[in-house]
């Protein structure tokens, strides 16, 4: 009944479908083992005068769980989402627009970061958004022998003393 | 974000096309979209797709104490959410009137249908009862969120499965789904949504709406309705009359369609046990074509081709002859060449007559005017307006004072077209109003 565990330096199947959703701009679901993340991305757009950059597009990111209302977690790999990919996005060739990431989380097997952070970049890439780079992420955590896994299912990571994201 | 506004073009068209008994995407008026369920890996997990329209639904539960006035049932909840991704006009945090009546519907569909049996629900008579909570979650709108919520939220609340619970004396042990198989709800009846959108006064009626189909529509009646022909909640919004045989015809629509839909509901479901039960692959992995990254999922439509070779035969025979054709291009300078000689100009008289309306029109007309250099050599209306030597002062406009370029200034390659069209392009040149240039050069 499990999932197929990545043991060692193995990562479970995953997979990717874009252009899924019809209104968005662009759209991505990322797939690693079970846990999947659903992406839409309206822009670059109009854009709230409060919210408005004038020499960039402004990014927001928003996060959803599954079950329950966003909180901190949410809060702050919104952030970390964010500061990743204004790294990437060449922002400057739209000023004052803003561009809308939204991302859903389908299902949460383990190393939900990582497979929002892939999900994210698909959706940039299916929206056709100008980009330096591209970018994935991989979660690593240690387990109680002291041996690295990657990708790690929800059950490695909650023994796991350690867990870190690249 | 803002939402797109409907243009009025757009409204016209559809609405000239429900005259004319035709949708926009082919169907007849009576005929649902196509509707794919699919189940994640865990319990509970589903999307349900109407068309476009998406929607995530996910059963959750917790042990809580019962509410004081109810100590042997269960409690219910249930939480419609518009993800900003579904539509460009969805912001997170705002309490929209749409959302709190979809809420509403899903509320009065599913809990005061008692569709499910919340006494099964209690675990220790006034301190413990389970709280069976239903997320639906819009990701993308394409017409008819409440058809498609309330699918998704039946289908996830039948193949919810609760942990075993057994009581002795005072101790309440909960089983983990490794020790004790997981335990369904008890659920007596599907309740299933049916929305008709209403025309011409109520006198014309669509079933499912699509996107486009809802914002022209005049209201909306949705009933709510189990495969034994009970009704659970019905609702008329909009302020449209409905007749009295127009609401028993929605309510007998409405149940060949939720027939329809609970056997294909039925078979979702029990594919999904059975494979579960054979410990094949299950989840959204599975949904997801393989070696393919892109979905452009078309459905393909079957069209009827038998008839077209003869057809076209008669076209052809009973058509004019093409007019002349000119063969030689006049070659002004290196990268601009003209075909033939213009038609005049008959926006002149659109001015005229629309005086009244805005100046977005005009500035419209004028970006369209730099774009069209080429010629165009088909048939446009016989008027022919004679107001090629003066320019045309609209008196309704809002400047104080308009300033007309020289037409010297504006590229010559204009210059073999009437006058008119260069007045109109001239004086608009320079409305105040405008901050950009509409022009692609």
């Amino acid at each position: 009944k499990m999932a197929t565990e990545g043991g060692g330096c193995c990562l479970r199947p995953f997979s990717c479908e874009q252009g899924l959703l019809s209104r968005p701009d662009g759209s991505a679901a990322f797939l690693q083992g079970d846990t999947s993340v659903l992406v839409g991305l309206y822009g670059p757009a109009e854009v709230k005068v409060s919210k408005e950059l004038p020499d960039r597009a402004a990014l927001e990111v928003l996060l959803r769980p599954k079950v329950g209302l966003p909180g901190v977690i949410e809060r702050s790999r919104e952030q970390l989402l964010r500061r990743t990919c204004e790294a990437v996005v060449l922002g400057v060739l739209h000023p004052r627009t803003a561009i809308t990431l939204v991302l859903q989380v389908l299902s949460d097997a383990g190393s939900l970061l990582s497979c929002c952070l892939n999900a994210a970049c698909m959706g940039m890439l299916d929206a056709g958004l100008p980009l330096s780079s591209l970018f994935c992420g991989v979660t690593c955590a240690i387990d109680p022998n002291g041996v690295i896994v990657l990708d790690p299912t929800t059950q490695q990571e909650q023994v796991s003393p350690g867990v870190g994201y690249q | 974000m803002k939402a797109t506004p409907l243009s009025n073009c757009e409204r016209r068209f559809l609405l000239r096309a429900i005259e004319e008994r035709k949708r926009l995407d082919g169907r007849q008026c009576y005929d649902y979209r196509n509707v794919r369920i699919s189940f994640g890996a865990d319990y509970g997990c589903c999307i349900v797709e109407l068309g476009k329209t998406r929607v995530l639904a996910q059963v959750s539960c917790e042990l809580v104490p019962p509410k004081p006035n109810r100590p042997t049932e269960g409690i219910l909840f249930f939480n419609l959410e518009l993800s900003p991704m579904a539509a460009p006009g969805f912001e997170p945090g705002r309490q929209s009137e749409l959302l709190v009546k979809l809420n509403r519907l899903i509320e009065r569909c599913l809990r005061n249908s008692r569709c499910i049996d919340t006494e099964s629900l209690c675990v220790v008579a006034g301190e413990k009862v389970w709280q069976i909570r239903l997320d639906l979650h819009l990701l993308n709108h394409d017409g008819n969120i409440i058809d498609a919520a309330s699918i998704a939220g039946i289908v996830a609340l039948c193949h919810f499965r609760r942990p075993d619970v057994s009581v002795q004396g005072e101790e309440v042990t909960v089983y983990a789904p490794e020790e004790r198989d997981p335990v369904p709800l008890s659920i007596h009846h599907m309740p299933i949504c049916v929305s008709f959108a209403f025309f011409q006064q109520g006198t014309y009626l669509l079933v499912d709406p699509s996107e486009r189909e809802e914002r022209v529509m005049d209201g909306l009646l949705v009933i709510a309705m189990n495969k034994h022909r009970e009704i659970c909640t019905i609702q008329s919004s909009g302020g449209i009359m409905l007749v009295k045989d127009q609401v028993l015809r929605c309510s007998k629509i409405t149940a060949v369609k939720v027939a329809e839909i609970t056997e294909l509901i039925q078979k979702a479901l029990e594919n999904d046990q059975k494979v579960r039960k054979e410990g094949g692959k299950f989840g959204f992995a599975e949904s997801i074509p393989n070696q393919k990254i892109t979905a452009f999922k078309m459905e393909s439509a079957a069209v009827n081709t038998n008839n077209v070779e003869e057809q076209a035969e008669e076209i052809i025979t009973k058509a004019d002859p093409p007019s002349e054709v000119f063969a030689k291009p006049i070659l002004h300078t290196p990268g601009t060449a003209q075909i033939g000689e213009g038609i005049e100009n008959s926006w002149g008289d659109l001015e005229e007559s629309e005086r009244e309306e805005a100046a977005e029109e005009e500035s419209e007309s004028e970006a369209a005017a730099f774009e069209c250099q080429t010629v165009e050599t088909e048939d446009t209306s016989t008027m022919k307006e004679t107001k090629k030597d003066e320019p045309i002062v609209l008196s309704d406009s809002e400047e104080e004072e308009v300033v007309i370029l020289e037409p010297q200034e504006l590229p010559r390659k204009t210059r073999t077209q009437t006058n008119l069209k260069q007045e109109n392009t001239s004086k608009k040149a320079f409305t105040k109003r405008r901050r950009k240039k509409r022009a692609a050069y």
